[in-house]
């Protein structure tokens, strides 16, 4: 028996652990007691930031944390006060992804925005469902994202059956209006889901629009020489030609093609790699003039997008879709905490699912989320022209008109 | 489909890129022939080396085949630096200690390339870059035919050098016996080193040729040296002729794979002939030294 007065070991062990438990305790009810006093609110910024997808993920991390420092400079969000984002590095993969939302849940965040890749997107909104964490997707076009019926999961951008509809409706319509001069396709394509699955698409859907496809080429990522692609291209010499690849076999291709004098009447392409990037046209603006596409764009009648691009640009940035889709991402949440009134992640859900937040820069009108897709979100047509990206169609967010055949 | 119009230019293209190909090969046999280890670090000296052209076009306004007499120099330097000062002592003398440093080395400069460059493929637009060659029926790129030519200069050189200087001897000795060339007064180490530098500039030199047409991202070296050593293992473990006719060879069976089985399946070509080789003549074309 222990001494009256003197503290034995196994006392001594009981009390403190009791003692750590009710400081930790304490601690994790903590910032919910503060955060209505004021304390920032924690929001999850995930993004695949290292790794393939690097550039990606790093231009959307930038249009998410561009709309936080926005909203923070303004007071934050209205009876909630500011935003803290938490940023997690998806390391390019599900896996790294996963681990992030595991991290992000711990720290006590509201919501996460981002993911970016489809792959990513589909095993980090199941793993905040675990949590009833509510997720904001910014890209990930794959529809299983959204058709698996989990209450936390929002997408704001289209997914890739209305894109690839769209898409093949423009390009027909783009050619009924020209007089139809395109009759036949060649396909170059990049050999993994997304480049494979749009030309299987664009396989069954391209004869019923009158289109002959004269062939389908597949090719790795990477690749590094299309002199062959182009060689078999000149021989068959389409009207038409659609590529489906990421950006640096896109730009290879374009500049192959360029080097070796093939003039189609058309190069179209479908979430292409590099069609509506800045950074082809700045660099290499012969080899993108007319090159139309269908793809994530903003809206260049918005005032607020066009300052954003201005804000990008000077730091020396590129204005890619990433950064703009998580822009309005960050905001779409913004409004729904606000009208939520709190950080609760059910209310937060609650306000998400009957968003019809606005004011975004994308070409969508007021956001309408059906079973976690917003209803509004569409893609547009872009053509380069003028060495700059216009938008083609839709005509109400147009620009400019489609040039096409291209001019010889 | 196939007719002369399209497999003509297919054979000339496979022959163009095939010379990159053999510059790349060459710094590989060479190091493979004296110090008897697969450098790994090549491809990742490879990135290094494009970044470096892009740097000097970009920053200093230097064309890329300019700044090839400065990056070869440069990078001889450095490959010199590093099998003296860190491949050479870390491995203490156990060739497979050297092929581990080597694997070391070329996760760090990928991935420091990675932190100060970031993931963004860049290029750069240089005016001859879509210039062309009419040859009535096909188009060569100008870049193309630049590189075709050099890659023989650079061999030539390398000829001379191994064939008529003292370094060249010395080079050859310690391929051939490393304890006899110790023993006759060579210094092992730095003909090594020297070796190491030798076809770490032929990477410079490759890069630079490379750069007006291609791009340049941390990783982008990794898709050349995994072609590179199938040729190195095609031309003879070490044989400077065999790795230019093996680079040539290789070039025109990735075209015409390319074009007969697809582009995705274009590689098949390659490895169809190395498993061949490896089957029939396991000591490469030229590979009676090895």
């Amino acid at each position: 028996m222990p001494k009256q007065g003197k503290l034995s070991r196994r006392q001594f062990l009981a009390t403190t652990a009791l003692g750590a438990a009710a400081a930790a305790t304490g601690s994790v009810a903590m910032p919910s007691v503060l955060r209505a006093q004021g304390a920032p609110v924690k929001l999850g910024v995930l993004h695949p930031v290292t790794g393939a997808l690097s550039y990606s993920g790093q231009q959307g991390r930038l249009g998410a944390t561009l709309a936080i420092e926005e909203i923070n400079a303004a007071g934050g969000v209205k009876g909630l006060g500011k935003i803290d984002a938490v940023l997690g590095d998806a390391q390019s993969t599900p896996d790294g992804g996963t681990a992030e939302v595991e991290k992000m849940n711990s720290a006590d965040v509201c919501c996460i925005v981002g993911g970016y890749a489809s792959n990513i997107c589909l095993a980090t909104t199941q793993a905040a469902a675990r949590y009833e964490l509510p997720y904001v997707v910014d890209v990930g076009v794959a529809d299983g994202i959204v058709t698996r019926g989990l209450k936390n999961t929002f997408r704001f951008g289209p997914g890739f059956g209305v894109i690839s509809k769209t898409a093949l409706a423009n390009l027909a319509a783009i050619n009924e209006q020209a007089g139809k001069p395109a009759k036949t396709v060649m396909i170059v394509h990049e050999d993994s889901l997304f480049g494979s699955g749009l030309a299987k698409l664009l396989n069954a859907q391209l004869p019923q629009q009158g289109f002959e496809i004269l062939e389908t080429i597949p090719h790795p990522t990477p690749t590094r020489d299309f002199n062959n692609v182009v060689l078999k291209i000149k021989a068959q010499n389409p009207d038409l030609i659609i590529p489906a690849n990421y950006y640096n076999e896109y730009v290879l291709l374009a500049r192959t093609m360029q080097q070796q004098q093939v003039k189609p009447k058309g190069i179209y392409s479908v979430l292409g790699g590099a069609a509506s990037s800045y950074k082809f046209v700045k660099e290499f603006p012969e080899a993108a003039r007319y090159i139309m596409d269908c793809n994530h764009w903003f809206d260049p009648r918005n005032e607020k997008a066009l300052a954003l691009k201005k804000k990008v640009e000077s730091k020396d940035q590129f204005y890619t879709y990433e950064v703009y889709m998580n822009y309005s991402c960050v905001y779409l949440v913004a409004d729904a905490l606000e009208r939520a009134g709190s950080a609760n992640r059910a209310k937060l859900t609650d306000a998400l699912a009957s968003s019809t937040f606005a004011g975004h820069v994308m070409p969508y009108g007021p956001t309408k989320f059906v079973n976690g897709q917003n209803e509004g979100a569409a893609p547009v047509n872009t053509q380069v022209l003028d060495n700059d990206i216009k938008v083609i169609l839709p005509s109400g967010f147009a620009n400019a008109k489609p040039v096409f055949p291209r001019p010889a | 489909m196939l007719s002369p119009a399209i497999l003509i230019p297919a054979i000339i293209n496979g022959l163009l890129i095939g010379a990159i190909y053999a510059l790349i090969a060459l710094g590989l046999t060479l190091i493979y022939g004296v110090l008897h280890i697969i450098n790994f670090a090549h491809g990742a000296l490879l990135s290094a080396a494009l970044f470096a052209a892009f740097f000097a076009f970009r920053l200093l306004g230097l064309d890329p085949y300019v700044s090839v007499f400065l990056l070869a120099p440069a990078f001889f330097t450095l490959g010199y630096v590093l099998q003296r000062f860190i491949i050479g002592p870390a491995s203490h003398g156990d060739d497979r200690n050297m092929l581990l440093v080597t694997l070391g080395l070329a996760v760090i400069i990928e991935n420091a390339l990675l932190y100060a460059f970031r993931a963004d493929t860049r290029t750069i637009d240089v005016p001859y870059a879509f210039q062309t060659i009419n040859l009535g029926f096909t188009f060569l790129a100008v870049p193309r035919v630049v590189g075709f030519c050099a890659v023989f200069a650079v061999a030539f050189a390398l000829w001379v050098i191994m064939t008529f200087t003292d370094t060249g001897r010395a080079i050859r000795a310690v391929a051939k016996e490393k304890l006899g060339a110790q023993l006759a007064g060579i210094d092992v180490a730095h003909v090594y080193a020297v070796t190491f530098g030798l076809g770490t500039a032929c990477v410079a030199i490759a890069a630079c040729l490379l750069i007006p047409t291609y791009y340049v991202n941390p990783r982008v070296g990794d898709a050349f040296v995994l072609v590179a050593f199938t040729i190195v293992v095609l031309g003879g473990m070490g044989s400077v002729p065999g790795a230019l006719v093996g680079a040539l060879l290789i070039g025109v069976a990735e075209s015409l794979s390319g074009l007969f089985l697809g582009e995705s399946l274009g590689q098949i070509g390659i490895f169809l002939i190395f498993i061949v080789v490896l089957l029939v003549r396991p000591s490469g074309l030229f590979g009676a030294r090895a």
